[in-house]
């Protein structure tokens, strides 16, 4: 292996800790989503990471899979944005506010 | 350190910064043209990896289709800048979010500190469509056919929830 396991899982906790601050600090929907696919993302180079450190291609097959639940949760999610952006004219997370007791 | 060490470090600054570009710029579209650009950067890390159908699967399907649907949906709502924050507490708020980052990243950096893995060799086909294939199709077959409703119910999901007008009585 060109670099230690550990280095790749490193890399990997950096960017899933930045991909759940910019879950907490940016209010525009969209940008909140991209910041969920950075966290999946993150997970994703995990799996791979220790799917070599074990010589098995196991890994790789649940990346292909959580790629797939990826692309069904982006256009689920997408169109449940634009359907809220319809009625509110907003992808403002603050002003989306509708379930809050 | 060798070649392929110093690559690796490369790449990983580099998407770093592009993830740091995700969630800092403040224009949505440019957040997203920096998601594409860490979405590669990790297709070449994939490939360091011996992952080579997953990179290319990271291109073509991340890269490619996701971030597109990403793209056409923010032209489409024609987004702007975002506005900038209100409310008194915003400071405080954001500086404990990174805060939290932080503290997040140094934990799970602490944690591996210590690990050994493993990471010798493997055979020559490994990561190969070939070898990826033998064992969706086989280990993961109920998954991988389970995954084909996942996908089914998604598309017509999103076709309902995304359409103009719906019918105002349900059947």
């Amino acid at each position: 292996m060109i670099v230690p396991t550990q280095w790749v899982l490193m890399l990997s906790a950096v960017l899933f800790a930045i991909g759940v601050v910019g879950v907490l600090v940016r209010r525009n929907v969209i940008v909140i989503f991209m910041a969920i696919e950075l966290m999946l993302n993150a997970v994703n180079l995990s799996f791979i990471a220790l799917a070599r450190a074990r010589g098995a291609v196991d890994g790789q097959v649940v990346v292909f899979f959580v790629m797939t639940v990826a692309a069904a949760e982006a256009a689920v999610g997408l169109a449940i944005i634009i359907a809220s952006f319809r009625n509110r004219s907003t992808v403002n997370v603050d002003e989306l506010a509708l379930l809050r007791g | 350190m060798t070649m392929g060490a110093a690559l690796f470090l490369l790449v990983a600054v580099a998407t770093v910064a592009a993830a740091l570009g995700v969630v800092l710029h403040p224009n949505p579209v440019k957040s997203a043209i920096f998601l594409v650009v860490t979405l590669f950067l990790l297709a070449i890390v994939f490939v360091l990896l011996e992952a080579h159908m997953i990179a290319a699967l990271q291109v073509i399907v991340y890269a490619g289709a996701i971030m597109v649907l990403f793209l056409f949906v923010i032209m489409l709502l024609n987004l702007q800048d975002d506005d900038p924050e209100r409310g008194r507490h915003r400071y405080v708020l954001r500086g404990l979010a990174w805060l939290g980052g932080v503290v997040l990243a140094v934990e799970l950096a602490l944690l591996l500190r210590g690990a050994t893995m493993g990471g010798g060799e493997v055979p020559a086909d490994y990561g190969s469509a070939e070898a990826v294939a033998r064992s969706l199709y086989t280990d993961f077959l109920l998954p991988f056919e389970l995954t084909s409703i996942l996908l089914l119910v998604a598309v017509v999901g999103a076709v309902l929830l995304a359409q103009k007008q719906r019918r105002s009585s349900l059947p």
